[in-house]
């Protein structure tokens, strides 16, 4: 298709060819008039383009905390986010919780819901309540740690782990056995604590 | 049986099977449209719609299920394959809305004109070899619906009425945006028919013959087959080639739908089917204008060492079939690629681009070509 230049580099301008320039101001040319040249440059940028590793990033199977990028405005997590809850085991594998409801009271979103119970007999002494339902609705959840500070038995935290996108509003209200499974996933990495 | 009966079920099958493959390639080409821009753009393009067959592991015997990991077990044959077909559904469940200033009649009219003749003139493009023996019957088969004489000019004057159609809808609508949209269209395609023809006028020169299959035989038995007249006529192949993206409205000409200017140009005011329409009418326009296009400069459905162009065998026949359709693919996504690349024009410069620029080369082309064809006769 006609008279190419050989520009070696997309930005052959910075660097022209002295007897080109001589003759007239870049767009004077008639190489330069018939457009040709700049078309044949645009169509091997597009090309490149087309070529070069993609940007996407396939949420929410995957996440740009996945990718480890240099890139410090999306590829790093601040280990401080407030994230998805988690309900904190002892030693022994039995919820901390003790069903006091002082994060109930301390929720400025009202978004847990906590039905105590005795404890069964053999937990022993120290253990007199635990929660029967611990039901915590992170779509109301404003993410704002309180819980967490209220808490006397450091019985919930939050992660940094963020939420999962769901296809239904039931399935971000989050139980005791979804709140206490969230604890066991070796991805969940720890907030500092104060 | 006589051969009038065979050639009549022939021309009926082969107008079957040229529009199901034309109507097919729509699909496809919006699919290859949306990847390849997506990849120009460093995305990855629709890939949630899959033709997906289950689960792979309920083939197993039960014991052997857990042994294959979940992620691997659902095929997905091309990621986004069904993407079109989601559009289709949703524009066929769209709400049908009637401007109240609508002209009715154009408004129903515009949809129908834009893509009738642009199917109708399918017809004169050959898509294989004129001389299949039919099974070794004796009945030679010339694989294209119309065998007619009048082979460009006829498709010219039958396509060229599709801007009738934007022109109705831009009318009809009753609206502004559209009949700017409509008035641009009127006026793009107007200008940009005439060193269109012109172009073709030198190819026709060259040739001796406006009989669609005539080009085709002419570039594959001269030059060793290469003789393709992108080769002869470089200049009217280029003309030919930006003239076809004015008359497609396809960037960089696409000012009678110029987003930012006009909302959607002449298809503003249509919803639902009636734009399904327009749209299958505008990528029709781009099939019939790249088969031309490949007809006439690039050999069509020739190519060395694969297509015999006087063979009469089905598999040639097939294979010439097989390398047009090849070619048309690869003109489609050039002006897709092309799409990507060039910014839109300004109206000033599409005119004078049109007027001041093209026509002058093309009738110089002419010019020179008349003249070099009376000296070597």
């Amino acid at each position: 298709m006609g008279n190419v230049h050989d520009h070696a580099h997309d930005h052959g301008h910075d660097h022209g060819h002295g007897a080109e320039e001589e003759e007239g101001a870049p767009g004077t040319t008639l190489a330069d008039r018939t457009y040709i040249p700049a078309v044949m440059r645009g169509i091997k940028l597009t090309l490149a383009r087309f070529l070069q590793p993609k940007a996407t990033v396939q949420y929410p199977e995957e996440s740009v905390y996945d990718r480890g990028s240099d890139d410090r405005a999306i590829g790093t997590q601040n280990p401080r986010l407030r994230g998805e809850h988690i309900l904190v085991k002892d030693e022994q594998g039995r919820e901390k919780c003790v069903a006091c409801l002082l994060c109930m009271a301390a929720c400025p979103a009202l978004c847990i819901y906590i039905e105590p119970e005795a404890a069964p007999a053999d937990w022993g002494p120290d253990r007199e309540r635990r929660p029967k339902v611990f039901e915590l609705d992170m779509l109301r959840c404003i993410y704002c740690g309180y819980c967490e500070e209220a808490c006397p038995c450091d019985a919930i935290r939050l992660t940094p782990k963020l939420y999962q996108p769901t296809t239904s509003r039931l399935e971000r209200v989050y139980d005791k056995q979804r709140l206490l499974e969230n604890n066991q996933d070796a991805q969940v990495p720890q907030r500092p604590r104060k | 049986m006589s051969d009038w009966v065979v050639q009549a079920i022939a021309t009926a099958v082969k107008a079957g099977l040229v529009i199901g493959i034309a109507m097919n390639i729509v699909p496809l080409l919006i699919y290859l449209e949306r990847k390849i821009s997506a990849y120009m753009q460093g995305r990855i393009g629709p890939n949630r719609v899959n033709l997906v067959l289950g689960d792979v592991r309920y083939l197993l015997p039960p014991s052997m299920r857990d042994a294959v990991p979940a992620s691997l077990s659902r095929f997905k044959l091309i990621p986004g394959s069904l993407q079109p077909l989601a559009d289709a559904v949703k524009l066929a469940f769209k709400e049908e809305i009637v401007p109240a200033s609508a002209d009715k009649v154009l408004y129903y009219l515009g949809p129908l004109v834009a893509f009738v003749p642009v199917a109708t003139a399918l017809a004169f493009i050959p898509f294989g070899t004129g001389t299949w023996d039919l099974f070794g019957t004796g009945h030679v088969i010339d694989l294209r619906i119309a065998s007619a004489d009048v082979g460009v000019l006829g498709l010219f004057a039958i396509s060229s009425l599709g801007v009738y159609g934007i022109a109705a809808g831009g009318w009809g609508s009753g609206s502004k945006f559209p009949l700017m949209g409509a008035v641009r269209a009127s006026a793009q395609m107007i200008s940009y028919e005439v060193p269109m023809g012109l172009a073709l006028l030198a190819a026709i020169a060259t040739v001796g013959s406006v009989d669609t299959q005539a080009f085709v035989y002419e570039q594959a038995t001269t030059w060793g087959g290469m003789g393709w007249l992108v080769f002869k006529q470089p200049l009217a192949a280029l003309i030919f080639l930006v003239a076809m993206f004015a008359e497609n409205n396809r960037l960089p000409f696409d000012l009678p739908e110029a987003e930012p200017e006009l909302v959607g140009g002449y298809h503003t005011e249509y919803s639902g089917l009636k734009f399904a329409l327009f749209f299958l009418g505008e990528y029709m326009a781009m099939i019939l204008m790249c088969s031309l296009f490949v007809t006439i400069f690039l050999g069509g459905w020739s190519l060395p060492f694969v297509v015999d162009p006087s063979g009469t065998s089905g598999l040639n026949a097939l294979a010439s079939g097989l390398v047009f359709l090849a070619k048309i693919m690869l003109v489609l996504n050039f002006q897709v690629w092309i799409r990507w690349t060039l910014p839109r024009f300004r109206y000033d410069q599409l005119m004078h681009l049109g007027w001041k620029v093209m026509v002058p080369l093309a009738l110089a082309n002419l010019v020179v070509t008349a003249i070099v064809l009376h000296l070597a006769a």
